[in-house]
């Protein structure tokens, strides 16, 4: 299914929810919404199932024009961060919902796909039990249930694992990638974080403030953010930005820190006009231990937070804070001096309008 | 400020006859005067229940709790003198910010002096100095959980303070710089903070003790890089970490250990003591799978399910019999692919065994978990 809106805008009252954007999401895949709260994610799914008409511009299914058209008469299966089901339903009964509306079933088939649906979600045993009798991680698991059901080639998440324990979400989040991917649906899943998106992988669309501001393979879009904007939605710890300035050898920073950039990077910095910039350097680029051909950027640890699988450091550097992502455990005493290790091959480098002019290299393998 | 020492139990049931009839198993634990301490489970834990009981609004069925050594179970949390901060503001939307920070105050007819040098603290630490005489209505919603977590640390003279969940509303970049200042206020204050979550990172990073819970159970409480390295049951190593621990079955066997169809060496030592265990699991944690040349020694072979690009590292998925293996690669490395056969390497200094109640099996490489935590 080919999900398509063309200059599509949201207005409530005086407010601008959605500037104008043009969106063609990938058919047969994930497309993630990536945003902090109130991004616009929540207008913008409410726009595609068709729960509101927008203000302006078209929505295009398989390019028939299904703007105004209400969501009852589209095919879209939702779920949201709440645990909604039938509440004096069976499970067994709220997953077949779908199925029985759909017509033409027999209840053989309805039964077995039921079975499927719920072996697949691990809520088997409890199919003859009410949702006011499960756990949230489960009453969640039966309301994707359902949606998986209906089969419908257009199938929209809200957060749907928000509410649920943190682990569990790692479990689920699982899942439900497997799930999508041996589907043929059109997924829509948002999220406000950035490691979620990267976990389900597919393509992201990152929004700001009601702006769409870059969509494309989820890889490329973490590695080479066309704006400081996408940079800061797209990182978490979040992205080190520094104020640099063009010199003939490369990046100045701030505290007389010269860093020497790559030949080809020199040849685009050759073509900025202004010469100041925006250097960024995502946390997991900085290291303690020395490469040939890295700079040391030199501070006094602030704070090392152990989140077990990575060492947060926060360092008071001289060309200004830095937090670093150190994979395990590292002990660091609070106040000692350290240095922080960079490849300047590791440079994002924005110009003074935020827009990208050096992303690193990313290896792209699949 | 207060010690806090419980030896309790605790079931909603009038009469409790198994194990699962409690919400709470028997259990003694120690909070240090100016501590800051993080329960963390995933839901139906026990971990709100604890919390509950230590604040007076649940009365334990069994045992006592006891602040400074004097027995306050019966005592309500306005008696124990606790504060709370929830997962949700609640915060006085018609009053100023420095009205809502000065509230408790006030309630205890701390002087007007006082109160003002207080707040002005308050404020500056939360970075909530410039909204002062602002009406707390139009803020934001991470505005207004500052305000409550203000609330809860204004008073000097509390027992501790709890925190139920406290950052679940909050977008993850204001998470990070929320985090952080509770670590500076705890520093600077040097109040006693209980903290409950289901939330590793936020346990690990805010708590220098953590208590895991599972089913009832504190099944071990530690520092962050000790439930890391040395996870003392087989829940610990799941539920810390992302992914969490790898879990392979194996047995001690005619001087080998044997796992997944494979044989491996191991030191005198430690062969010693997995004798006596006989059957045991592997646990090893993805950061710590190593990739080996093909049939190298020691290496187990694998094929490679998934490759997911994480931005700062490669998480590879792999199976190695029945057994699905995830392994963190550095971004330096060239990630293998799908369907690839790979030898990695499980044994190391930092592989854990354990028994068959999940319990850590104690070896002689207990001493490579050492040292302080950060």
């Amino acid at each position: 299914m080919q999900l398509t809106l063309e200059g599509v805008t949201k207005r409530v009252g005086a407010a601008m929810h959605l500037y104008p954007l043009d969106f063609a999401l990938q058919p047969h895949a994930v497309t993630v919404l990536l945003g902090a709260t109130q991004a616009g994610k929540t207008t913008l799914m409410r726009l595609m199932a068709g729960l509101d008409v927008p203000s302006q511009g078209r929505v295009l299914v398989d390019g028939d024009n299904v703007t105004g058209r209400p969501v009852r008469e589209r095919n879209v299966a939702m779920v949201y961060q709440q645990f909604i089901n039938y509440p004096s339903l069976r499970v067994a009964d709220n997953i077949a919902s779908p199925l029985k509306l759909r017509g033409g079933l027999d209840r053989a088939t309805i039964d077995q796909r039921v079975r499927e649906l719920a072996a697949k979600l691990h809520i088997d045993p409890f199919l003859d039990r009410l949702p006011a009798e499960l756990s949230g991680g489960q009453q969640q698991r039966v309301a994707l249930a359902r949606a998986l059901a209906k089969e419908a080639p257009l199938m929209l998440l809200d957060e749907p694992l928000v509410n649920l324990d943190y682990k569990l979400r790692e479990e689920l989040r699982e899942e439900l990638s497997a799930l999508f991917a041996s589907g043929d649906s059109t997924v829509v899943y948002a999220t406000t974080e950035p490691t979620e998106a990267l976990l389900l992988g597919g393509y992201t669309a990152v929004l700001d403030a009601g702006e769409l501001l870059q969509y494309g393979p989820t890889a490329e879009v973490f590695h080479r953010p066309q704006s400081l904007r996408v940079a800061r939605a797209f990182s978490d710890p979040p992205i080190n930005l520094l104020a640099g300035s063009v010199v003939s050898s490369g990046i100045q920073l701030a505290a007389e820190v010269p860093l020497a950039v790559p030949l080809a990077a020199a040849k685009t910095l050759a073509d900025v006009t202004e010469r100041s910039v925006t250097v960024g350097i995502r946390a997991g680029a900085l290291r303690v231990q020395a490469q040939p051909g890295d700079v040391a950027l030199t501070g006094r640890v602030e704070l090392a937070e152990i989140s077990g699988s990575d060492t947060f450091v926060h360092v008071a550097a001289a060309v200004g804070p830095l937090v670093a992502q150190l994979t395990g455990v590292h002990y660091f005493e609070l106040g000692a001096a350290i240095s922080l290790y960079l490849d300047p091959a590791q440079l994002y480098v924005f110009d003074a309008r935020g827009a990208l002019l050096i992303a690193p290299a990313f290896p792209g393998a699949r | 400020m207060a010690r806090i020492d419980l030896d309790l139990a605790h079931s909603y049931l009038s009469d409790p006859k198994q194990d699962s009839d409690y919400a709470l198993l028997p259990l003694q634990m120690s909070f240090a005067d100016g501590g800051a301490y993080a329960l963390l489970g995933p839901s139906g834990c026990g971990k709100t229940t604890l919390l509950n009981i230590i604040s007076g609004l649940v009365r334990p069925s069994h045992g006592a709790v006891r602040f400074d050594g004097a027995d306050v179970t019966a005592r309500s949390p306005q008696q124990r003198n606790i504060a709370q901060v929830f997962q949700f503001p609640v915060v006085y939307d018609t009053m100023t910010v420095a009205d809502n920070l000065a509230f408790p105050l006030r309630n205890r007819g701390v002087p007007p002096e006082r109160i003002k040098t207080r707040v002005g603290r308050i404020a500056e630490m939360l970075e909530l100095s410039g909204q002062l005489n602002q009406r707390a209505a139009h803020l934001a919603a991470d505005a207004k959980q500052k305000i409550s977590l203000g609330r809860g640390l204004v008073r000097e003279d509390v027992s501790a303070v709890l925190f139920d969940e406290p950052l679940t509303v909050i977008d993850p970049h204001l998470k990070w710089q929320l985090r952080r200042k509770l670590k500076q206020i705890h520093h600077e204050l040097k109040l006693t903070l209980i903290y409950v979550t289901h939330d590793q990172v936020e346990a690990l990073t805010f708590a220098e003790q953590v208590v895991v819970m599972t089913r009832g159970r504190a099944v071990q409480i530690g520092t962050a890089a000790e439930l890391f390295e040395r996870p003392h049951h087989m829940f610990v190593g799941h539920f810390i970490g992302s992914p969490g621990m790898n879990f392979l079955p194996a047995r001690w066997w005619d001087g080998v250990v044997e796992t997944a169809g494979h044989t491996l060496r191991v030191a005198p030592a430690l062969g010693e003591v997995l004798r006596a265990a006989g059957e045991f699991t592997l646990g090893v944690r993805p950061e710590y799978v190593r990739l080996a040349d093909a049939s190298a020694e020691g290496a187990l072979m694998a094929e490679v399910t998934q490759v997911q690009d994480i931005g700062t590292y490669w998480l590879l998925t792999a199976r190695v019999g029945e057994t699905l293996l995830r392994v963190r690669l550095s971004p330096a490395s060239a990630a293998p692919q799908v369907g690839a056969k790979v030898w990695l390497e499980v044994l190391g200094p930092h592989t854990c065994c354990y028994d068959r109640d999940q319990q850590l099996i104690a070896t002689g490489s207990e001493s490579a978990a050492g040292g302080a935590s950060g």
